[in-house]
Parts: C-alpha cells; structure tokens; sequence
C-alpha cells in the first residue's frame, strides 16, 4: 500500500486528489492559480499596509517608483500612493468579479433552465430575450444602464450581471434538454415529484460543471468591464479601482507613464490569473473537449 | 432556391429580436430619471406648470404608457429617434454623421484581427507543444487580458510621445487641407494605434479557435486519407485542413461584431475618433438619452445586418448544412 494509492482513501478526498493530480499537469494552470494567490494576498494586505484611504495624500505628488520607502510604487499628480491604490483596488477588482459573476450565473441559469427544460413557446420567448441582449453591444447597454440606475459600487455590480448573463443561458439551457430527457428523470416524474423540485434538485445539480467553468471566463469580463468604467470616470468615485488610476493617470501620460502602467499590469495579471484558471478546470472538469 | 428560401427564413427570425429591443430601449428612457419635457424646460431655464402640462400633451407623454410604446415603435421603425437637445438636431442626423468613422475602425480591425489570428493560429496548430506554439499561445493569452484602454495608453507613450511616429488622436491632421492620396494616407496614420488597440482581444480569440479547430480537422479521416495519397503537407494545409477548419470561426466573425462596438467605446474616447463610440460616451456624461437609446438600437441593427451576412457566408462555404 502506497500514499500515491488513492483507492483507499474515503471517497471526498480521493476525489480532491485525482482533481489535483490531473490539474496539476497543466504548468500554465498551476501558474494561474499562483498568481490569482498573489491577487488575494494583495487584497488581504490592504488593510495591513494602509488602513486608512488610498485616496488621500501620502507624498511628494509625481514620485517615481523606487525613489522612497515611503511610497515604494511611487506617488499620482495629487500625491496619492500608487502601492496603496493597487492593494485595494485588488479588492474591489475581486469584489466586483465574485458577486457581478454571481448574478450573471444565478440569471443564466434560471432562463437556461425555464428555456431548456420546457421547451416549446417558453424556449422560443426566452431565447428571442437571450438574443436580443447578444445583439445589443454589451459595453455600451451598461453605459446606460450605469447613466439610469447611477455608479454606486451596487449598480455597476447589477449592471454588469444583467449584461454577462447570455452565455451561462447558453450552456445552462443545453445541459438541461439533453438531462431532461433520461431516465431517472423520467423515474422521479413518475414518482409524482414536482416541476420545481426536478429543476433545482434533480438536474440542476448536473448541469452545473460546464456552467462553473465558464464562471472563470465571466470573472474575467466582469473585472474588464469594470475597469473601462472605472477608467472613462463611470466608477464608484468612493473606492480606488485600477481603471480609474489609469484614467486619472491619462492626464500625466506624457511625463509620468508608470502612474497608468503600474496598474494596468495589475489587471493584466489577473485576468490573465482568471483565463489560466478556467482553462485548467475546463480540461479536468470537460475532458472530451481536449486531448 | 432552397437558398432564397432560408435567407428569406433568416431575415424574418431577426424581426422579433429587432422589437424586443426597441421595447428594452423604451423601458430604459422610462426608467431614466426625467423626459424629454423636463430636458427643453431645463434648457429654457423652467417654466409654469401650465406650460409644462401643455408640453406634455403635445409630446404625448400624458398618455397612457401604451400608447406611448406603440408610438415610440412606431417611430423607430421609421429611423426617428427623436431630438438630441445637446446636439440641437434630430438625433439620426446625428448618428448617421458617426456611423462611418466607427465602421472604417470596425472592418480595418476585424480584418487585422482575423487575418493575424487565423495565420497565427494555423502556425501554432501545425507546430502543436512546440516553443513556437507556447510562444504563440502564451501571447495570445496576455492579448486576451489587455485592456484596450491600457494598450492604448502604452502605445501613445511609446509611438506617440518617446518616437513621435504616430499622432496622438483626431481622424485627420487639423489645418493641413491634405486632398487625394495624401488624405487617405493620413487617415490611415491617424487609424494605426486605434484598431491595433481594438483588434488584440480578437486577435486572441481568433487564434485560439484556429488553432483548436486545426487541431481538430487534423485529426480527421479524410487528412489521413489524402496525406496516404500522396499530398505534400503544404497541399494539406491548405488544399483540406484551412477549408473547414475555417468555419466555425467564420460564424464567430458576425458574433463578435457587437463586443466589437462596445470596445469603440473606449478607443474613440482616447483617440479623439468623432464614432459611434465617443457619441455613446458623451451621450452618458451629458445625459442624452435619446441618443444614447438611437446608438443601440442602431448598433443592434447593424450586429443584426452583419449576423446575417456571415450566416449567408456560412450557408454558402459548408455545404453539409441543410437550408431547411
């Protein structure tokens, strides 16, 4: 008997394992992960490094980075620390990708369920509405919907979650016409349980995977989508957010290109964290899809 | 015929998309705070209230919300989306004055990115697990993570402000009165920096479905089939494995059409392009509603116009797609 045996474990944890071993094969997916961990680790020291606001002055404004370990990234034109600003716009960056992620799921999969598990005119209405929000150019509805409803950090959250739901709908809505249709559903049916609870307990439980791969992608677009808001000046003017340094560091391009750069890398490590991340669980969890 | 048939098929499913999306349009000026009254009598500087009542009348807005959406529909089905009290013109003048810069920035960086993409992706796929193919694929991640707005900015510092090659925005040189050749090439300067910046995300994503449907068609009988006949491996390529490779990202072209649009949003703004995309923009920050609702519903239309062409296009190349 061998530790690496892991036919004699219970049955969670040898699931864990074998999930582990095969993900670990992919180096680009162990990548992501660590560098998602780094995203987190910045989140976390926020409050440890600078309790207080990112938002006030903390020196010499235009300081480059390196310069003083009193603002090691360096300083903005109102002399707000950039390292500052980068810890906590990780938060908000994570913030607004779990929960906007979150709602987009939770909508697709309601309408992917009604479409796919009635079918007939319920399909054909709710996939018409699907269409319809795939036609109309997704940044631009959330520039209105952001105008109507006002940037607080809760709107853009919705707002966004009402414009990334169409794929979920997709995937969810082919899971459960192909579920429908076996046999221990038409078991349970027989055995006189409700519509209802066929949808939530019986398949909905099944055709959950693909749809929480796809999750990653969605966090990733979310965190986009935020960050072009924060940048033309749409975001929530109370938080510090890596778009809206960029946006505000536009002014000083010229002279002081690191105030932009520094955390636009910020966001390119972490999307780039999200897109490594869902492909790792996407070759683990939906094998057939790639060799 | 069987052709004209499904085209004519094609057509008449957008019908119900188009109308849902003039009833979205509307739900959203009804839910934005204020109506078009209270737009003219902020502009007038207010007004008595039996003034405003008579206004109101006039405007139909004492009406029953019905019959307010029946004539909204109305309108728009006619391309009448009403007035833009910034722009003091009907708002489709207005729209129809953007349309050509946005579409010049759309087709130059689709066609960048679906060329590049596709030459990219094909390399990757013939070299699978090679360092080329990593190399390649590594780039087209990053690609994906970019933020065209951060690009944008990187390459103003580097080709703009440190080497001065490329100008900073505008469509064309102010005051420089250029005619002929030299206008179309100083267009074509001023578009450099917007469509590279618009077309990486979509570079990334045609290269990656490439590669992937490569990878796929390879694998395929009739390659092993033609490969035992005697075909070179360029033959192969090109002759068996592009062709229907080619398809599945030929219908992602119509697809990203609309992501596309919304991308302009941000690139416009930067470079000082006079779009669609800066209208929607300025539209926002300055509360014009009716604009703001006249540039959905014709970006839609245009996504709608442009959906159906490649399903056309996709109808024509595969002929394993029944028209029924």
């Amino acid at each position: 008997m061998s530790l690496a045996d892991p036919t004699d474990l219970p049955p969670e944890e040898r699931r864990w394992r074998v999930f582990w071993r095969r993900y670990r094969r992919n180096r680009a997916a162990v990548l992501g992960l660590i560098l998602l961990g780094a995203v987190v680790l910045l989140a976390l020291l926020a409050g440890i490094y600078e309790p207080v606001d990112p938002l006030r002055r903390a020196g010499e404004p235009l300081t480059w980075p390196f310069q003083t370990w009193q603002t090691p990234l360096g300083t903005d034109q109102l002399g707000r620390d950039i390292l500052a600003g980068i810890l906590h716009g990780a938060r908000i960056s994570l913030l607004i990708g779990v929960v906007a992620t979150v709602i987009s799921i939770a909508i697709g999969v309601v309408i992917g369920a009604l479409a796919g598990y009635f079918g007939g005119w319920v399909d054909d209405v709710l996939m018409r509405i699907t269409e319809a929000f795939q036609t109309v150019p997704s940044f631009v509805l959330l520039l209105a919907l952001v105008a109507i409803l006002g940037s607080s950090i809760e709107n853009i959250v919705l707002a966004i979650g009402i414009v990334s739901w169409t794929a979920p709908a997709r995937l969810a809505r082919a899971e459960f016409m192909s579920l429908r249709k076996r046999e221990f559903i038409d078991a349970v049916r027989n055995l006189g349980v409700g519509d209802a609870a066929i949808i939530f307990r019986e398949i909905l439980p099944n055709a959950l995977p693909p749809v929480v791969v796809y999750a990653s992608v969605i966090m990733a677009l979310a965190i986009l989508l935020e960050s072009a808001l924060a940048f033309l000046g749409l975001g929530d003017p109370n938080y510090a957010s890596w778009g809206n340094m960029i946006g505000q560091g536009r002014a000083v391009l010229r002279t002081a290109w690191y105030v932009c750069a520094i955390p636009g890398i910020a966001i390119v490590l972490t999307v780039l964290s999200f897109s490594l991340l869902g492909e790792g669980l996407n070759e683990v969890l939906n094998p057939r899809q790639k060799k | 015929m069987p052709f004209l048939i499904y085209a004519l098929r094609r057509a008449l499913q957008a019908v119900p998309v188009i109308l849902m999306i003039m009833v979205g349009a509307f739900l959203l000026l009804k839910l934005a705070p204020g109506d078009t009254v209270d737009a003219l009598v902020g502009d007038m500087g207010g007004a008595d209230a039996q003034f405003i009542a008579r206004l109101r009348a006039e405007y139909g807005l004492d009406q029953p919300v019905w019959v307010q959406l029946w004539r909204y529909l109305a309108k728009m089905a006619q391309f009448d989306f009403g007035w833009s009290y910034v722009y003091e013109q009907p708002v489709s003048v207005v729209l129809l004055d953007r349309l050509g810069v946005t579409l010049m920035l759309m087709c130059a960086s689709l066609f960048f990115a679906f060329t590049i993409g596709v030459a990219l992706g094909a390399i990757a796929a013939r070299r699978a697990y090679s360092v080329t193919d990593n190399v390649i694929s590594t780039l087209g991640l990053v690609f994906y993570a970019t933020p065209s707005f951060f690009l944008s900015l990187m390459m103003i510092v580097v080709f703009s402000v440190k080497l001065g090659w490329l100008p900073v925005g505008g469509i064309r040189t102010i005051a420089a009165f250029y005619t002929g050749w030299d206008h179309v090439l100083d267009v074509a300067r001023h578009l450099v920096m917007p469509t590279a910046a618009l077309s990486l995300i979509y570079l990334a994503f045609y290269l990656r479905l490439m590669r992937a449907s490569v990878l796929e068609v390879a694998e395929l009988d009739f390659v092993r089939t033609a490969r035992a006949k005697g075909a070179g491996e360029g033959r192969l390529m090109f002759h068996h494995i592009m062709r229907n490779a080619l398809l599945p990202v030929v219908t992602l072209l119509g697809l990203q059409f609309s992501t596309l649009l919304g991308g302009s949003v941000v690139v416009e703004t930067i470079f000082s392009l006079p779009g669609l995309g800066q209208l929607a923009y300025q539209s926002v920050i300055q509360r014009d509603m009716n604009t703001l609702m006249g540039i959905i519903f014709l970006s839609s239309v245009v996504v709608i116009v442009v959906n159906f062409l490649t399903d056309l296009l996709y109808a024509r190349l595969d002929s394993r797609i029944e028209l029924s």
